[in-house]
């Protein structure tokens, strides 16, 4: 029967097709058209035709109702996303009126990411890399070349390599929408390509160390750690400024949202500075010796560093002690990584560990026994760890459960000094010891930029755009905190107050009670006397008292001194006879 | 090997001709936007400090009468224009997109003390001082349209003199009759020239009256006796009288709300009252440092301008305690008459200073035609500062408003009289028998009785 329809719409008219066409029900439609240009032209046959067109019926429906529940359940799961949380729990309420107002509040939230599920299912236009194994093959034994040979050419074109000896080892950082890269090698060689055209846009050369550099929010500004000072360069090379309050940076990170720059120097001082304005919002002593070990939480904003000690600490620009102090390791904190989503943070060190990290309990959730100088999460949620000449990629098994997705070497003898995934494409940037080298890890990206957060494809005028938008929503240091969603939420409700005397009594009597009530032990020899046993009672109904008494005298005395001190606050006027009455008694 | 890897190929996002519209793509995923709740915060605070900036409240004055504005009306036909009449006989017709003098209408001997036009906006009715009542045609819109003003004068359609000088006039939502207030209330037909009934309850002045906009047949008035008296036409008594400490100045239905008014009172405060239920004030609003003069709604029913002896104006929510704007400037004397104009986004005030002042209602609101975008973009502030609008720093500039020194002095002053007479109450009730002085409702205590 199927079949049968099929091979009648091959004769339907162009016209006709496009008119019907819908993505849903394509087949049901074919099915329809047919009959319907079929009962035009043979009428003798109508009867048959009427119960095939009953049947027909059904299998539409049913096709119908596969379909959208296969469809309804996919948006389902990708609403949840976009919900941001729990709804408000609408039963417990008393007040009629906020009820309502909470109730059209809800369904306008879930109205509103119905729609962007929908629009991530229907517009995005970009599907997301991979990379499937067949038969017994595995991901991992894939070399770089063979797939740089599989994709297509316009993403083959993006793995390279950068061959410098003589200047190396490299850093790099990308800009916020990935298009422009900054590299700066350690003998003072800083260049910035477009990744897109993998044109130089500037080259130079400042002739001193060079630890790190920084791009700010687009590809205009870049600061540069260098030997003594850090500096602050436009996209011509110009140095615009150098900030010398800094001393010898080890390393630099720029907080978009807060226009913050977060520097670290050798002696462990970590320093806040505005870049709008050039104010230093603060400058901390972390106390913890020599640290090169730097990252920013993209998710809360709140700068990791890695101590020699094993320590990461977590900080905010507001507050001189760290938010956090977590003894993560028994050696050296050689890197830190933080997840996008920013509750998995994971920690390589020098005892041989890497550690992925809860940061909503502050818990380990897995340790494997592995070396890494480097490691970085992709958009996607890959995560490279990079050690020696050998780059690996994990990817997410389910229940943060790492697992090798691909294996790169690089030539023997490199030393990967930094890796770090291009945002919204699917590369992999290695600095080394020789120079640069890209390489292509399919689903590391994130495939449909928004325009508004993150455009490749900016033009100057968006850029300037952008610039100013961003500027408008800067964010002032207090917004740093560990968890950024309660900004504008309610205070969770004080704990309860101590107990009222009343209750302090009525827990005292049934203590007493309680023992009084207790079974005497085991006869032993000669504790059986009537008075042993009275004395034995009296003693641990003492015992029970003890702890209320304390408590009592305790208050007792505070309030004494309360009351000492009161006589001293006494206006002028009425002191004298403070001091008297405290004489007499 | 299955392996596919993000391609985007410059054209497919980019515009092709610079002639094109830059091609927009968008993913909402959460995660590409960190701090989300920050950033909102941080433009709902923007939103509010711009309202401050843009916060130009006052348009303009209108400028023409040579003494104290005493009462206006504005025309329920027509958008444009505002009656104002004046202590000296003066009455005008305003047109308030151009702010001139359309027309006036002279004929009064003494001070103009009510005004107010029919709900057709055919006939405008006028009292005075001079114990004259008198209807006067109103000009068509035609030649509110005019651009050259002739300054044109009109005859009264009719003059009745009666025994009494005249407080107050207000005409039925719906019908050809209306009421006088004076030594009595007096309910007038257009055609005849003496009162068709009249009421009297005590011998005290009847100093303002207002039709229910509901029912045709009911009005409220307040007399110099403290008093507000609900009278029925359709009865030969008055209905019911609620007699408070202070004198009410002025009282308005809300137009939304038509069992409900608003009561503005001698002792800074207005009442807002149910019809049906006046032993209890349903709110109070608090904060004139002066007596209050006029009040009316807006056409929403959702607030209502004050105008006040302290030489400001404020609006209130309909069921706030406190303002949410004051309007002041130096050149503005006692204020006696306020209006909302028919579409609520303008405030008019006549003050001792002989000048109308025209003023947004909301004061940083743009006029004019807005673009999609624009208007787009102060919908999503309104919604920022509606769901961030709790928080303290937000509350905080919302709430702030400049205050002239003398306002602000006398506020504090008020501020300490009442806490200190709050102090001596306590004390009192603590130092009395438990029960014999029990704790009044701030809704109950400016009342002294009800009676039927």
């Amino acid at each position: 029967m199927y079949r049968d329809s099929r091979v009648v719409w091959g004769g339907i008219s162009e016209k006709k097709k496009v008119k019907n066409f819908t993505l849903n029900k394509q087949i049901s439609n074919w099915a329809k058209m047919s009959i319907l240009d079929e009962e035009e032209e043979s009428k003798p046959q109508q009867v048959i035709r009427s119960i095939d067109k009953e049947m027909m019926d059904d299998l539409d429906a049913l096709y119908k109702r596969t379909d959208e529940l296969d469809l309804k359940h996919e948006l389902d799961l990708k609403q949840k996303k976009y919900e941001r949380g729990d709804g408000v729990k609408l039963e417990g309420l008393k007040d009629k009126k906020l009820r309502g107002q909470l109730a059209v509040r809800e369904e306008l939230i879930g109205q509103s990411a119905n729609v962007a599920a929908k629009a991530e299912k229907w517009l995005n236009s970009v599907n997301t890399g991979y990379l499937e194994a067949e038969g017994i093959e595995k991901t991992w034994n894939y070399k770089n070349q063979d797939i740089v040979r599989s994709v297509d050419l316009l993403s083959s074109k993006k793995a390279m390599d950068l061959v410098l000896p003589e200047l190396g080892p490299y850093t790099m950082d990308y800009t916020a929408n990935g298009r422009y890269m900054a590299m700066a090698g350690r003998k003072g060689h800083i260049a910035i390509i477009d990744t897109q055209t993998l044109k130089q846009i500037k080259e130079f050369q400042v002739r001193e160390t060079v630890r790190d550099v920084a791009f700010f929010h687009n590809e205009l500004y870049f600061a540069a750690a260098q030997k003594k000072y850090t500096y602050i360069y436009n996209n011509h090379a110009i140095e615009l400024h150098c900030l010398k309050e800094h001393g010898a940076v080890q390393k630099l990170q720029f907080l978009r949202n807060h226009f913050l720059l977060a520097t670290i120097n050798k002696f462990g001082q970590l320093r806040y500075q505005d870049v709008t304005t050039g104010f230093m919002v603060s400058n901390f002593r972390t106390g913890l010796g020599r640290c090169d070990v730097m990252q920013v939480n993209p998710f809360n904003a709140v700068v990791g560093l890695g101590h020699s000690c094993g320590k990461v600490t977590m900080w905010k620009p507001t507050s001189a002690v760290p938010l956090v102090k977590m003894q993560c390791h028994h050696g050296t904190i050689s890197a830190i990584a933080h997840h996008p989503g920013g509750n998995l943070m994971a920690t390589a060190a020098l005892d041989g560990k890497i550690k992925l990290w809860d940061l909503r309990k502050f818990e380990v959730l897995k340790t494997y026994f592995r070396h890494a100088t480097t490691l970085d999460f992709s958009q996607n949620g890959l995560l490279a760890i990079g050690n020696g000449s050998r780059v690996q990629i994990w990817k997410d098994n389910g229940d943060q459960d790492y697992g090798r997705y691909m294996t790169h070497d690089i030539a023997k003898g490199y030393q990967v000094g930094e890796a770090k995934f291009q945002p919204y494409e699917d590369v992999l940037c290695l600095g080394h010891t020789m120079g640069i080298s890209t390489i292509l890890v399919p689903g590391s990206g994130e495939a449909n930029f928004d325009t508004f957060v993150a455009n490749p494809f900016e033009t100057k005028k968006q850029r300037r755009e952008k610039e100013i938008k961003a500027l408008l929503d800067k964010l002032p240091p207090e917004t740093v905190m560990l968890n950024p969603t309660k900004i504008g939420t309610l205070k969770p409700a004080r704990k309860k107050e101590q107990p009222s005397q009343k209750e302090l009594e009525a827990e005292k009597e049934d203590a007493v009670v309680a023992v009084k009530l207790a079974p005497r032990k085991k006869k032993t020899k000669g504790r059986s006397k009537p008075s042993k046993i009275e004395s034995k009672k009296q003693e641990s109904i003492m015992k029970a008292k003890r702890p209320y008494l304390d408590q009592q005298m305790k208050e007792e005395e505070s309030r004494k001194k309360l009351r000492v001190t009161e006589e001293v606050q006494l206006p002028k006027a009425l002191a004298r006879f403070a001091r008297k009455k405290a004489a007499m008694s | 090997m299955k392996v596919k890897c993000i391609s985007r190929a410059e054209e497919d996002f980019t515009r092709e001709r610079s002639q094109d519209l830059q091609r927009v793509f968008r993913n909402f995923n959460p995660i590409l936007r960190p701090l989300e709740r920050a950033v909102e915060y941080q433009r709902a605070v923007n939103a509010v400090k711009l309202d401050k900036i843009f916060a130009r409240p006052f348009i303009g004055a209108m400028d023409g009468h040579i003494d104290a504005v005493s009462c206006m009306a504005k025309n329920p036909n027509h958008l444009k224009g505002i009656f104002s009449g004046s202590m000296d006989g003066d009455i005008r017709l305003w047109d308030i997109a151009s702010r001139r003098t359309i027309c006036q209408f002279p004929g009064h001997q003494g001070a103009v003390r009510g005004l107010s036009a029919s709900t057709d906006g055919r006939v405008l009715v006028s009292c005075g001082t001079d114990c004259t009542v008198r209807l006067w045609n109103v000009p068509d819109s035609s030649v509110m349209n005019m651009d050259e003003s002739s300054d044109g004068t009109t005859e009264p359609l009719a003059v009745y003199v009666w025994k009494n000088a005249f407080w107050a006039v207000d005409h039925q939502w719906d019908g050809a009759q209306f009421a006088t207030a004076g030594a009595q209330v007096d309910i007038w037909d257009h055609n005849r020239s003496e009162p068709i009934r009249s009421f009297e309850w005590g011998k005290d002045t009847v100093i303002s009256l207002r039709f229910n906009p509901g029912e045709p047949n009911i009005l409220a008035t307040s007399s110099s006796d403290r008093s507000i008296t609900l009278y029925d036409l359709r009865l030969s008594t008055p209905v019911r009288k609620l007699i408070m400490k202070t004198k009410t100045n002025a009282l308005c239905w809300n137009p939304m709300e038509p069992m409900n008014f608003t009561a503005a009172n001698e002792d800074c405060n207005c009442y807002s009252y149910d019809a049906r239920k006046l032993e209890e004030a349903k709110n109070v609003h608090k904060d004139h440092v002066s007596a209050v003069m006029d009040i009316d709604y807006s056409p929403t029913g959702r607030e209502f301008v004050t105008g006040s002896y302290d030489r400001t104006i404020r609006i209130f929510p309909y069921n706030g305690g406190h303002s949410r704007e004051i309007y002041h400037t130096k050149r503005m004397q006692r204020v006696f008459c306020v209006k909302f104009t028919c579409d609520a986004t303008y405030v008019v005030s006549g003050s001792d200073d002989t000048n109308l002042r025209l003023w947004k209602a909301k004061a940083s609101e743009q006029l004019g035609v807005i673009v999609p975008r624009e208007r787009k973009k102060h919908e999503y502030n309104e919604a920022l500062k509606k769901s961030y609008g709790n928080l303290p720093e937000i509350k905080r500039i919302n709430r702030h408003r400049h205050l002239p020194k003398a306002i602000y002095k006398a506020r504090s002053l008020r501020l300490t009289i009442t806490n200190a007479a709050k102090k001596k109450d306590d004390r009192r009730r603590a130092h009395s028998a438990p029960g014999s002085m029990p704790i009044q409702s701030q809704r109950k205590k400016r009342i002294i009785k009800e009676v039927e």
